[in-house]
Formats: C-alpha cells, structure tokens, sequence
C-alpha cells in the first residue's frame, strides 16, 4: 500500500524492543512539579493562582489565553511556590513562565466536572463534549500538541467524513502508543467513539503499523463492538506516523499543499489523545498525566511511565536507573523528529512522548562531507522535494530559490538527513531555511503596515493641504465677491464681518 | 549563517558513508579486476598500480593545494575508484606514461579543476580516457592477445618492465585487435559485418573475456556479478544500468534485423566494448548522473543510444566514454526537467484541488 500510495520514506534500526514489553508503571509523585504555560501550539495560556495558593489535584492553575491556547491543570495537590522564569523542554534552553508547585504528598483531587456515563448515544451534544475536551486541557499527543478542541471544532468550517486514528508510532524507540493500545484498548476505542461522535462524522480509520501486532490485536479485538471502526495494518516505513501520509495510505486522498487534512475531509487524532478525552468524559479528569518511554542504550532501565505533567526529566531517569553509559545525547520525542533537551532539569509536558538517551553507536553522526549527489535523499523523500538541490539554495542564501522547488511542503521528517552517506544536516538546514523565511515573512508584513501607514499619513496630509487651499480660494473668491459687492454698493460693511471671514 | 550548535534531528543516521559506498563499488570490481590482472599479466598489475598511485597522489597534492583536509578526503576512497576505473578502460600493456597522465588528468582536470568531490560535470576517468584517446591515439589502440599468468606467451616481470617503460615495442604475435575494432575496419574495407561476426569469438566466449580488449572490460559474466552486486546492496539502483542497455539491445536489435552486413548484431553490442563496465560502473556514478528515477532512466536511455550510434555509425569503434561524457552534459537539463511530484501538487507545481469547506474563510 505504501509503495503505491506515498512514494520514499526509510527504513529505521527500531529498537523498540528495549522498551516495548515493559508494561506502563506510575511514577512515583515527585517533590515539585513545573508546569509551563504553554505546553502546545499557540497563546501560552493565563495564570488564574498566585505564590501561595494552596492547589488540588486535577484544578485549574492557568486558563487558556484567547484564541488558540489550551488551559492547564494542577497534576498534584500542593503549593504554588513560585510562577516564573524556568527552562523549557526546548532545545533553546529558552526559559518560558512556568507555575511551580511543591506537592504535599496526599495526591488530594479537586472537585472534577461530573463524568458523563452514558453508553452512546451520550446524554450530551457535540458541542458540550467539544467544551469540556477544551476545559480539560487536551492537546495533540503525538507531538504537536495542537489543542484537540480546535481540530473537533474543524467541523464547523469544514465538510469532514472521516476521523484517522493515529496508532503509527513510527519513531524508533518510542513505545508509549503501542503500550496504551495493548493495556487499555477499550478506553482508547471508547475515546474514538466520543471523538467520532463530537465530529459527527460516519467512517473512522485506526491506523497501526505492522510493528505492533499485540496492539493490532487488542485495538481489533476492543472494535469488535464497532464494526464501522476500521483498523488498519499498515507497512512499517518511517514517516508513517506524518500526518498527511497517514491520511494518503489510509483514505487514497493527497492533501493538497499548504491546506489541512481537514480541506479533503479528513481529522486525524492520536491514540493518545483518543484515551484522554475519554477519561476526560467518563471520570471528568483534565489532562494532567501522559505516558512517556524512557529508552535508548544510555539508559539502565528503559521504562514506559505513566508520569504526572511536570516531572522532571532528571526524576525521571533516576527513576529508571540512571544512564549508563554516559549517553552521547539526551532527547525528548523520538530520534528522527524529536529535540536535543538543553538539561535534564526540564519538565515532561503535555507533547512529551519519550526521553531517550542514545550512545554515540545509535547516533552515528559523523563528520560532515561534500554531496556526492547520489539522490538517496530524492528516493527518501516522501513530499516528492530534491533536499540536496534545496540545501545548494539554502547554503547560498537564496531562500526564495528553495522555496520556490518546494521548502514550504517540507514536512520536516528528517528522512533525508538520515540516509544522506555524506552526513549532511539536511533537515537542519530546511527548518533554518523555513524559520528565516518566516521572520522576513513577519518582517515584510510590518514593513508593508509602515508603508501603508506613511501612505495614509501622506494621503491625510495631501487632503489637508487640498482643503486648506480650497478654504484659502473660497476666502478669496469671498473677499473678491464681497469688494465687488462694496464697489457696486458702498456700504459699510461692519468690522465683525470681515474678522470672521478671514 | 547556520549554526550547528544545536543542531536539529535527526539524531539516528544510516552506516552509509561515502567510503562505504566507494569500497563496495571497488569489492564489486574485484572479479573483472582479478580476471583481467590475470589475463594480461605484469604489465597490466604494474598499469593499475601507476594509475592507483598516480590518482592518490594528484588528490593529496590537489587537496593539499586547495587547502581542504587531505587525510579524511583521501579515505573516501573516490580518487582510488577514478584511478581504478581508469586502469579497467586502458589498454593493458599501455607504458607508464599513459597510465600516469590519465590519472593526472582524471584528478587534476575532471575533478578538482570543477571542484572536487561532488562538483564535478564529467565522469573523470571517462574524460582521462577521451584526453588520452584523442591525444595519444597509438598508445590507446594497441591490443594485446590473451597471454594469462603463467602461460607460454605471458611476458616475464622484467619483460613486462621495459614494455610499461616504453622501452620495447609488442612482438608481433602478440598485438590483436577487439571484436569492434575488426568490426569497423573490416567494414570500412567493405566487407559485410554479418561476414564478419562469423570469425569473431561467440557470445559465449565475450562472456567469459578471454579477447583482446581494455585492461578490465573483456569479461562480461564478471562485470555483470559485480553489478548485479550492487544492485543487491542498493548502491546503485536498476534504473540507469536496464535504460542503457535496454536501449543499446534495442537499437541494436532492430538495425540488425534491417540491415545485418552493416550492423551487428545485439550480443556484440552488449557483450563486448565497455557496455557493461560502462552500465553499471561508469554511467551509475552518482556525481555526474542525475538524482530522480526517471532522470535516471532518460539518462540510460541516451547512453545506450548514444554509444549504439557512435559504434555503428561514428568514426570510432567503441562509443562508451564518449557517450557517457555527452549525456554527462546533459545531466543539469535533466535534472531540471525531470523533478519527482511534490506532495500535494499537480506536476506543474499547482496544489491539488480540495473540497469547498462549507464556509467561505
């Protein structure tokens, strides 16, 4: 299917067997937690607790900022001790405002809206669940962490039939999706329902790679119930697991450039998301917990984890035995789209799906040589781009160049940069490329405001001037008429008269 | 201008290297190699040990000179296979001076000059062997018979010494001459080229190679493991090597049914020469061939057509090099021409129709 369907992609080492017997265990609850205020694409949401404040489990700490933003809730009881400064799991190592919290021990929850139990039909409407899917704070777990409101919302701009359940986890290493489907495939198929019911729409497709059969199983086993739910087995290629190309290889439809999946019909979720929003529905809890794989060779005890948002990195390795050996780079997500951590003193959010720690033999990034031009990057490129022609651009400065032969439909999966023989940073020049062009995007748009504004000034100017000299003339032609008038009739004219007229 | 401090994923990356890549082409020549060290004997080894060390040389100099690092460039192993490729499409008893100016040029002129690595139009042991054809075209077409290792006729060390010295001319008993060769001058003489064939070893011994030819191109079976090698290992991909010599059986095919006294006939034509050397080795180098599959294949295509057209009705015998070089040329055109469809695009770059969405944005 994907040889016909979706050209390129690679095939990875996976390595996923590190971690993927090893059942979901709860982390034990640590002694602060941190919580940043943006945890997901868009307006860092607002902080509703001061220093002090004593917070429950599961309460709100920080509603979501207008427009697109995502609340965010206490994932323990406790204290505020602080709301500041603190630094992100970003590769910047860029601090952002983040509301921390000691924890009391007692795990005490807040008063949670009350869960919604009815089998479906559910006793609410569409737009209700949409409302409580955004107070709980859910946002895309597979990564982009886009608020999941948002996307269930897309319905009412667009004609959608089809809801795609992401269950690829194409990421070598990470193996918290494929644990989630083995162990609680009936919560994740019950949070497909509740999302295909808010979305109101008829086909759903659950997307599995061939890689987990024991999760192919469970999902299809827990869909029985649901015959109109279609799992699906697909080819283990990375990126399977991107969004347009799920949707490709599931539903034959090419998103078309620079539109959403939504222009051709189609949401995609990840299972993730799918079990959050039915906990969310069923027991009214926020999203305040998600499950990280903690793998790679520098790690003693690769671990799934069931961890409490706000964790430390660095409490979690401990947890998980330490590193060993002294691990060549720390990363959160997986090792093909995932980002450098600039400390293990940053906490898990809300996108986290892994932390790995990879030896210098698993990233194998040797020293940088000349494009030899062999095209492995065109074979492996699956948005149909020529990355070795773009990065020429890109070297020489010429932006525009580069995104007129296509950067802007990058998807930025790094399967050029991984079979590139010559070690050449590909990706890494396409996202350096897209964020310069998007700064000259913001910059030419200001430019443009100022023009318009000088332009309106001038025109303002212009008019003003125009009537001042029309005044000036009709004083004139005033004056004049008025001489004429005392040359015909030589009258007095009173000096009030003439005062106001000049 | 771009910062790799922190550089972005991904942060796995293949065993693939350019070394890698490099020493299997040259493991995959291994066996045409050997046949034809064999085959020749000491003049021959002492050839491929000029070019070898000549082409290291010149890089390290022209590295050296161009201030790039010599030890890590030098252990990608691209000068020794330009060097080597050089040595195959040789004549096997040329002098010293042959072999020694051809890697010269091969490095110096087809790589650096262009800018090394990566840079260059031109395949650099094709353009060597055309300076070379078209400089010294004596020394390019003398061919010896046969004399393997150990047989009567073989040369001694010190014999094969003052033959690569330039020192003594061939005995007479030893000079011969290619199955294209006889081909074009018996033809030239006005003698039917069907006549000729009948005296030319049959499809089955151009498979072997045990002919007069190039130092490394006489043994078809060999070269054709060697390639289908790099096939297996996806070094190379099938799309150039099947468009040559799909083309070049075709045309020859067809011409030879029109008209058999004037063309030959299509094992010849993919059997002898340097058509398999050439479809798999030479046309497949990444460097100086286009990057997309269907690039590829028009790319094949023009070889193939190209070196049946200069054979059957060019001046020269052999057509290979010559081929290659032309649609060398041509490589930025294609490249140009022939992109894969970007993802949600029609071909002429326009995005893909969607659905209405139901209101207007």
């Amino acid at each position: 299917m994907w040889s016909f369907r979706v050209r390129g992609g690679v095939k990875l080492q996976y390595h996923k067997e590190l971690s993927s017997e090893k059942a979901v265990v709860p982390m034990p609850l640590p002694r602060r937690l941190y919580l940043p205020l943006q945890q997901h694409i868009g307006a860092p949401a607002l902080p509703v607790v001061v220093v002090g404040d004593t917070v429950l489990k599961g309460q709100l700490i920080a509603k979501a900022a207008p427009g697109l933003s995502a609340p965010v809730h206490a994932s323990s009881s406790g204290t505020v001790v602080a709301i500041e400064e603190y630094v992100a799991p970003h590769p910047s190592g860029l601090r952002q405002k983040t509301i921390v919290i000691d924890t009391d021990g007692q795990d005490r929850w807040a008063e949670l809206p009350k869960p919604i139990t009815d089998d479906f039909p559910l006793g609410v409407t569409p737009a209700e669940l949409n409302s409580r899917v955004a107070a709980a704070g859910i946002v895309g777990m597979g990564g982009a962490a886009f608020p999941s409101a948002v996307k269930l919302d897309l319905k009412s701009r667009y004609q959608l039939d089809t809801l795609l359940i992401n269950g690829a986890e194409c990421e070598p290493y990470l193996t918290c999706d494929d644990r989630l489907m083995r162990e609680e495939a009936a919560a994740v198929i019950d949070g497909v329902r509740i999302l295909a019911y808010a979305l109101e729409v008829q086909s759903v497709v659950f997307a599995i790679e061939r890689n987990k059969p024991q999760a192919l199983a469970a999902i299809r086993e827990a869909a029985r119930v649901e015959p109109w739910i279609k799992v699906m087995a697909l080819p283990t290629r990375f990126p399977m697991g991107s969004e347009r190309h799920l949707v490709l290889a599931c539903t034959g439809r090419e998103t078309p450039s620079r539109k959403l999946t939504a222009d051709i019909g189609v949401v995609v979720h990840n299972v993730a998301t799918a079990r959050a929003v039915a906990r969310t529905v069923r027991s009214g809890e926020p999203l305040i917990s998600r499950v990280v794989t903690v793998s790679g060779r520098g790690i003693r005890e690769p671990a799934n984890i069931n961890v409490p948002l706000g964790t430390l990195v660095e409490d979690l390795l401990v947890f998980c035995g330490g590193l060993h050996p002294v691990p060549h780079k720390l990363i959160g997500g997986g090792p093909m789209m995932g980002a450098p951590l600039p400390s293990v003193q940053v906490p898990v959010v809300k996108g986290t799906s892994g932390v790995l720690a990879l030896t210098a033999d698993e990233v194998n990034d040797g020293a940088e040589s000349p494009c030899i031009r062999c095209g492995s990057c065109v074979s492996a490129c699956p948005c149909g781009l020529v990355p070795l022609e773009m990065a020429q651009l890109v070297r020489r400065g010429d932006l525009q160049g580069a995104q007129a032969i296509g950067l802007q439909d990058c998807v930025s999966c790094g399967s050029c940069s991984f079979i590139c023989p010559s070690h050449i940073p590909l990706s890494h020049y396409f996202n350096f490329a897209k964020g310069q062009l998007g700064a000259l995007d913001r910059d030419s748009r200001r430019q443009d405001r100022i023009r318009s504004l000088i332009q309106a000034r001038n025109e303002r100017a212009a008019r003003e001037a125009e009537a001042k000299k029309a005044a000036a003339a009709a004083r004139k032609a005033a004056k004049a008429a008025a001489a004429a008038a005392s040359a015909a009739a030589p009258v007095d004219t009173p000096a009030s008269q003439l005062e106001e007229s000049t | 201008m771009i910062t790799m401090a922190t550089r972005a994923g991904p942060f796995t990356h293949t065993v693939n290297s350019i070394s890698r890549t490099m020493l299997w082409v040259m493991a995959a020549l291994l066996p045409a190699t050997a046949y034809g060290l064999w085959l020749f004997g000491w003049p021959a080894i002492f050839l491929l040990v000029i070019t070898l060390a000549t082409a290291l040389a010149a890089e390290a100099l022209m590295l050296k000179l161009l201030g790039q690092p010599v030890r890590a460039r030098l252990a990608d192993g691209s000068a020794l296979l330009t060097g080597w490729l050089l040595a195959l499409s040789l004549p096997p008893w040329a002098p010293w001076w042959i072999g020694f100016l051809g890697a010269l040029v091969a490095i110096v002129l087809g790589k650096h000059l262009f800018g090394g690595l990566g840079q260059n139009m031109f395949n650099p042991a094709m353009v060597a062997r055309i300076v070379l054809l078209i400089s010294f075209p004596v020394q390019l077409t003398v061919w010896v018979a046969p004399a393997p290792l150990g047989s009567a006729n073989a040369p001694s060390f010190s014999q094969a010494l003052t033959y690569v010295a330039g020192h003594s001319t061939l005995p007479e008993h030893m000079s011969a001459a290619t199955s294209l060769g006889v081909l074009k001058t018996e033809h030239s003489r006005g003698i039917s080229v069907a006549k000729t064939t009948e005296q030319l070893p049959p499809p089955e011994q151009l498979a072997i190679g045990r002919e007069p030819g190039s130092m490394g191109e006489t043994s078809a079976g060999l070269l054709l493991a060697g390639g289908l090698l790099l096939l297996a290992l996806r070094i190379i991909s099938w799309h150039i090597p099947l468009a040559m010599l799909g083309t070049l059986a075709t045309l020859a095919l067809v011409s030879n049914a029109l008209d058999p006294s004037r063309f030959a006939a299509m094992p010849i034509h993919l059997l002898s020469g340097a058509t398999l050397l050439g479809a798999f080795f030479i046309a497949t180098d990444y460097v100086t061939s286009p990057v997309s599959r269907s690039g590829q294949l028009l790319f094949g295509a023009g070889i193939g057509a190209l070196t049946w057209v200069i054979r059957s009705l060019g001046a020269y015998p052999e057509g290979v090099a010559f081929a290659v070089v032309l649609m060398n040329a041509m490589v930025p055109l294609i490249d140009r021409g022939f992109r894969p469809r970007v993802f949600g695009r029609s071909r002429r770059g326009q995005s893909l129709d969607t659905k209405k969405p139901k209101i207007p944005l």
